[in-house]
């Protein structure tokens, strides 16, 4: 066995990798096709024709308008929840080594880690027991929920990456407590508070299964799809919308990908990043 | 002399006062830091989640359908009758199926990405992996809904390569199969892989990275040929990368209840089950003892994991 890179690589490792790659990205590549078919009624294949006429019709449907813009709304407000929530428990994770600390990334850990439909009937429930009607606050309590996570691991690789003796020379040279915290933590971890806030924007504007138990009558996004898929009616408008859906989020999850540059998004730093 | 200057001197305004302060006392600092969170995380998110688990020790009162506060196992004995238990078994199997192939289709893209690329390769593998993770959840399915549907693509390329009876004979055997792709086990299976395959491949990458090249060296030194290498060496080393990913495999699929409702038979999930028995049921109690089986099984999960130190390849 060489190890000197690319080229040793066996032909059937190859096959396989490529073939994992492709079952990976084509289905999705199919919706681009089908947003421009002229078929309305069936999932026909190959489409007898293409048009543009779909994306027009979708453009002046109002439903999808406001469920668009209840997601984004929703995605926005859980985004700085889960920012704030996720540094601090970085923060305090990261820099002390306390009782319960352990506890404490569980806590953070479950949400995600516990299938979805628990977190949503648990908060369903809850609020039924607190006689706290369904309303767009339910939907982003429930979003915030999950996506401190992902703030949480963005901020705890750089924090640890971070040197603590930066924080420690900011106070000898004189700045207090918020000065160091503006000029030098801040400016250290924004990057990948950034790249942890799109990744948690992009969850939350994706989430279905927790929102279907927490909201009332509005509809997300997501929630829009999901009866299209359960009834189909608009098949066409349908498919433009989920041609959309992909080209949207491909945007934050690039620029997350170049702002931490490939590490660390979803997995904290590895042993060998360490300072 | 050694008075002039000042070292730790009291700074001035209620900033410098109010950071002064919390230096000297790290611990309250400590709470500080961690009490928004904590509140959030541990009141609100643990406080539903105990509230639900409450609820499966009360039962349903079978003539009025109210729920009777008191305590009893009573709905943990619905929950062992044949149609329910029938649930349980079908969704473990599948989470179980579905975590197997993963991690089988995942390893050559894991294994390729660790070892082999290089540079631009390197990080078209990685995005190659992170955009499909992160898109749409729902977009996916509906992609799906796409290629199995009886006129779309998949049927369509079966029938051009004369290979529908390949499809066909798949589709008559009892337990996988059933009138089209769409309404089988084998679609629901086919979804669940599809979507939750990236999941696998990024923890077994991580932890086939630090997998050192000499040690796959020394192996082939010491006379052992490739599968004796992979059997020996790198499957022992990836092994934690693996049940970190299969994680999120089993648990994701155990609580889904919207793939197996659009595409799949009409037999229910525990998910399914779930959503069922809270909603139009109203039997509350036995949708959250449901749900405390998805909760033992991950909980019994995570800790064999955690033995097998599958935390550190997250």
């Amino acid at each position: 066995m060489r190890s000197d890179g690319a080229t040793g690589a066996p032909v059937a490792l190859k096959v396989g990798a490529g073939a994992g790659l492709l079952f990976m990205h084509l289905p999705v590549l199919l919706i681009f096709v089908y947003a421009f078919t002229t078929e309305d009624r069936t999932y026909q294949w190959p489409p007898p024709g293409f048009t543009l006429k779909w994306l027009a019709v979708t453009w002046n449907r109002p439903d999808v308008w406001e469920a668009l813009q209840l997601s984004v709304k929703v995605a926005s407000i859980s985004t700085v929840v889960a920012l704030v929530l996720g540094t601090l428990c970085a923060a305090a994770v990261s820099r002390t080594a306390f009782f319960g600390r352990e506890v404490i990334s569980l806590l953070v850990i479950l949400p995600i880690a516990l299938p979805g439909i628990i977190t949503g009937i648990a908060l369903r429930s809850a609020f039924n027991l607190a006689d706290i009607p369904f309303s767009f606050w339910t939907i982003v309590l429930g979003h915030a929920t999950f996506c401190v996570v992902v703030v949480y691991n963005n901020a705890v690789a750089r924090f640890r990456r971070t040197a603590g003796s930066l924080v420690e020379a900011s106070m000898d040279l004189g700045a207090n407590g918020f000065q160091t915290f503006r000029y030098v933590v801040l400016p250290n971890i924004a990057t990948a508070l950034l790249a942890g806030g799109m990744l948690a924007f992009a969850l939350s504007f994706d989430e279905v299964i927790v929102t279907t138990f927490t909201a009332g009558q509005q509809a997300t996004l997501p929630i829009w799809m999901l009866e299209e898929l359960v009834r189909p009616r608009q098949r066409p408008v349908t498919n433009v919308v989920a041609m959309v859906v992909v080209l949207v989020t491909f945007v934050p999850i690039l620029a997350a990908y170049y702002l931490t540059q490939g590490g660390g998004s979803l997995r904290p730093e590895r042993q060998s990043d360490r300072v | 002399m050694a008075d002039t200057t000042v070292i730790g001197a009291a700074s001035s305004g209620w900033a410098g006062k109010v950071s002064d302060a919390l230096w000297r006392r790290p611990t309250l600092f400590l709470l500080l830091l961690l009490a928004p969170p904590a509140l959030w995380l541990g009141v609100i998110y643990l406080g539903s989640l105990f509230a639900l688990l409450a609820q499966s020790f009360f039962s349903i009162d079978e003539f009025s359908g109210l729920i009777k506060y008191e305590l009893t196992l009573k709905t943990y004995r619905e929950l062992l009758i044949p149609a329910n238990l029938d649930i349980i078994v079908r969704t473990t199997s599948m989470a179980a199926a579905v975590t197997l192939a993963s991690a089988i289709i995942a390893f050559p893209i894991a294994y390729f990405a660790a070892r082999y690329a290089r540079g631009r390769w390197k990080a078209l593998f990685y995005l190659g992996v992170m955009l499909p993770l992160w898109s749409s959840y729902l977009v996916k399915v509906y992609a799906w809904k796409l290629i199995l549907a009886k006129e779309g693509i998949l049927n369509w390329l079966f029938g051009k390569l004369h290979l529908t009876w390949v499809l066909e004979a798949l589709l008559s055997v009892p337990v996988i199969g059933g009138n089209s792709l769409s309404v089988s086990y084998t679609g629901t299976f086919l979804v669940f892989v599809y979507v939750w395959l990236p999941f696998m491949v990024l923890p077994m990458q991580a932890a086939l990275e630090r997998v050192p090249a000499s040690y796959l060296e020394a192996s082939a030194d010491l006379g052992a040929i490739p599968f004796q290498t992979f059997r020996n060496v790198v499957f022992p080393l990836a092994l934690p990368g693996i049940i970190a990913g299969s994680i999120f495999t089993f648990s994701l699929t155990l609580g889904d209840y919207i793939i197996p409702q659009i595409i799949g038979s009409s037999r229910l999930f525990i998910g399914q089950a779930v959503y069922a028995h809270q909603g139009t049921a109203g039997n509350i109690p036995l949708a959250a003892a449901f749900t405390v089986v998805p909760v033992v099984i991950m909980g019994f999960y995570l800790w064999m994991a955690k033995r097998k130190g599958a935390f550190d390849a997250l």
